[in-house]
């Protein structure tokens, strides 16, 4: 059972920045299409009765699909979790907040062994696939979405009119159903002032600027998500070519604002990564507000070659294990916000210093 | 105790947030704590996606007449009204019950109305042929520009197969 795996490591395939190309500022990329079952009231009308029916529906086309990815899938109903291990799925970008609320037995997620694929099943559409890589691929991400729609096509009658296209529980989403987006890390940009103007900008091309958690959460740590507001009168192709070209042009600008950083203030900036690397290796109780601002500054420092032996790859990992859910897993109870606090410094310890092992001088 | 923010100055502001439900504590100065202020209030109360779906929907209500808001879709039972207020759709039917109230909200979320994205193999057969039609139409029209009568003729022939099948 894969799914047991998800939930007891931090590790799911969008961490791997070493796969990932412009993984250093570039996290990841996804892609997310919904889907409607045609005449079946969508879930949030749904009774348990007709949600189960739904999910029979659901469960009986990806029993007969013969596409090898959704082979690869297992199903969760979320009446199996705790409210702890729900947030886990959210916490490593599996499920959404709005999702993991519910303890509902028709409502769950299909989802393969490195959570790179991920379908939500009775959310607020009847199925949303979510595929997730590392770096700027929304392309691949977008190829392997379309490949499981096809395969799953096959089997369910999918609501879709002529002139709306998709049809979706919320009006935002009707057309293509798709919301591609791509998870930047723009320290540089912010720290000259220029985040603002920047997305800006990009507000007047139709695509949207959030914080880690996507809808209705806050920009925390430079993390900025990026993605399509439109979908109903463009084409899932030229979505894709819009959010990667203008992803590429705000890469440009944080590289820019980097290299001038380098030049210009060179030991205000080493002052800034050794400090952050400093208090994250030895404070004994932070909070996650003030861990995460760290980690940026630190990545920042391991991203420009200005700090050896940590790799980008761990500190994705590290940004999900020291969130409320994992440390709470981790330590196997439930703790106050001062008890996690302890445990957070604890785990970002163990993963400096362990990752570090040449330049830390402590045993 | 000091803030949280710049460290330097006492704590006096003192917060509880939920968020995903974990509740978190944060303390802040007053000089940090009104930087923030635009953050914190912004959150769910005023600024929320249903409140601002809700306006997108009521924006267009003006024009309407009355008796829209009292039909309701055969399939799902819902009102334009019950949408309103919700921000959210009953089924697939809906789309088609409450056509002409969505056109002008569709427009002011979308910039447009009209889907141009994939079609699904599986019931968009029809959608398929008759996008091949119009492709066909206007290759038949250059045919008959350039005085090609004879490969005119044979597209007006392939015209006529797909139209059967598709019934019209």
């Amino acid at each position: 059972m894969h799914a047991d795996q998800l939930l007891a490591n931090t590790f799911v395939s969008w961490m791997e920045s070493e796969k990932g190309p412009l993984s250093d500022i570039v996290v990841s990329s996804r892609i997310r299409l919904a889907r409607n079952l045609f005449r079946i009231p969508f879930p949030h009308l749904l009774d348990s009765e007709g949600g189960q029916k739904s999910l029979e529906q659901i469960k009986e086309a990806w029993g007969r699909s013969e596409n090898g990815e959704l082979a690869t899938l297992e199903l969760i109903t979320l009446d199996q979790l705790n409210p702890l291990q729900r947030q886990i799925l959210v916490e490593k970008h599996l499920i959404s907040p709005l999702h993991a609320a519910s303890s509902d037995s028709y409502r769950g997620v299909l989802v393969n062994g490195d959570g790179s694929l991920a379908i939500m099943i009775n959310e607020e559409d009847h199925i949303r696939i979510q595929c997730l890589l590392p770096g700027l691929q929304v392309g691949e991400c977008f190829s392997k979405a379309q490949a499981v729609d096809d395969e799953l096509e096959k089997n369910l009658n999918f609501a879709f009119d002529e002139t709306r296209g998709y049809l979706t529980s919320c009006p935002t989403n009707v057309g293509t159903g798709m919301r591609a987006s791509v998870m930047l890390h723009l320290p540089a940009v912010a720290i000259s002032g220029l985040a603002n103007r920047i997305f800006q900008n990009i507000s007047q091309f139709g695509m949207t600027v959030r914080g880690l958690y996507g809808e209705g959460s806050e920009v925390i740590g430079n993390f900025f998500q990026l993605s399509n507001q439109v979908t109903l009168g463009q084409s899932e192709e030229d979505i894709v070519t819009h959010l990667t070209s203008i992803a590429l042009q705000v890469v440009e600008q944080e590289r820019q604002m980097r290299a001038h950083l380098e030049s210009e203030m060179k030991y205000q900036l080493e002052d800034r990564v050794g400090r952050a690397y400093g208090i994250l290796t030895n404070a004994r109780i932070i909070t996650s507000s003030e861990a995460i601002a760290l980690l940026s500054d630190l990545r920042l420092g391991v991203d420009m070659g200005l700090i050896d032996g940590i790799k980008t790859s761990a500190l994705n990992e590290l940004v999900v294990a020291m969130s409320p859910a994992h440390l709470q897993q981790k330590a196997g109870q439930e703790m106050d916000g001062y008890n996690r606090d302890l445990v957070r410094a604890q785990v970002i310890q163990e993963t400096l210093r362990g990752e570090d092992e040449l330049t830390t001088d402590e045993h | 105790m000091y803030c949280d923010e710049c460290k330097q100055r006492p704590a006096s502001v003192h917060l509880t947030q939920m968020f995903n439900g974990q509740t978190s504590e944060s303390h802040y100065c007053e000089e940090c704590a009104a930087k923030k202020g635009a953050v914190i209030f912004n959150m769910d109360t005023t600024f929320s996606i249903p409140n601002i779906l809700a306006s997108f929907f009521g924006y267009n209500m003006q024009g309407l007449p009355s008796p829209a808001i009292g039909r309701s879709c055969d399939n799902c039972g819902m009102n334009f009204n019950d949408i309103r207020q919700s921000g959210k759709l009953g089924c697939s039917e809906c789309y088609a019950a409450f056509d002409e109230e969505l056109e002008p909200t569709l427009r002011g979320m979308h910039g447009n109305s009209q889907h141009i994205g994939k079609v699904p193999a599986r019931g968009g057969e029809k959608v398929i042929l008759k996008k091949r039609v119009e492709a066909m139409k206007s290759s038949l029209q250059q045919a008959v520009a350039e005085e090609d009568y004879e490969k005119a003729a044979q597209i007006r022939d392939a015209i006529k197969d797909i139209e059967k099948k598709l019934g019209c």
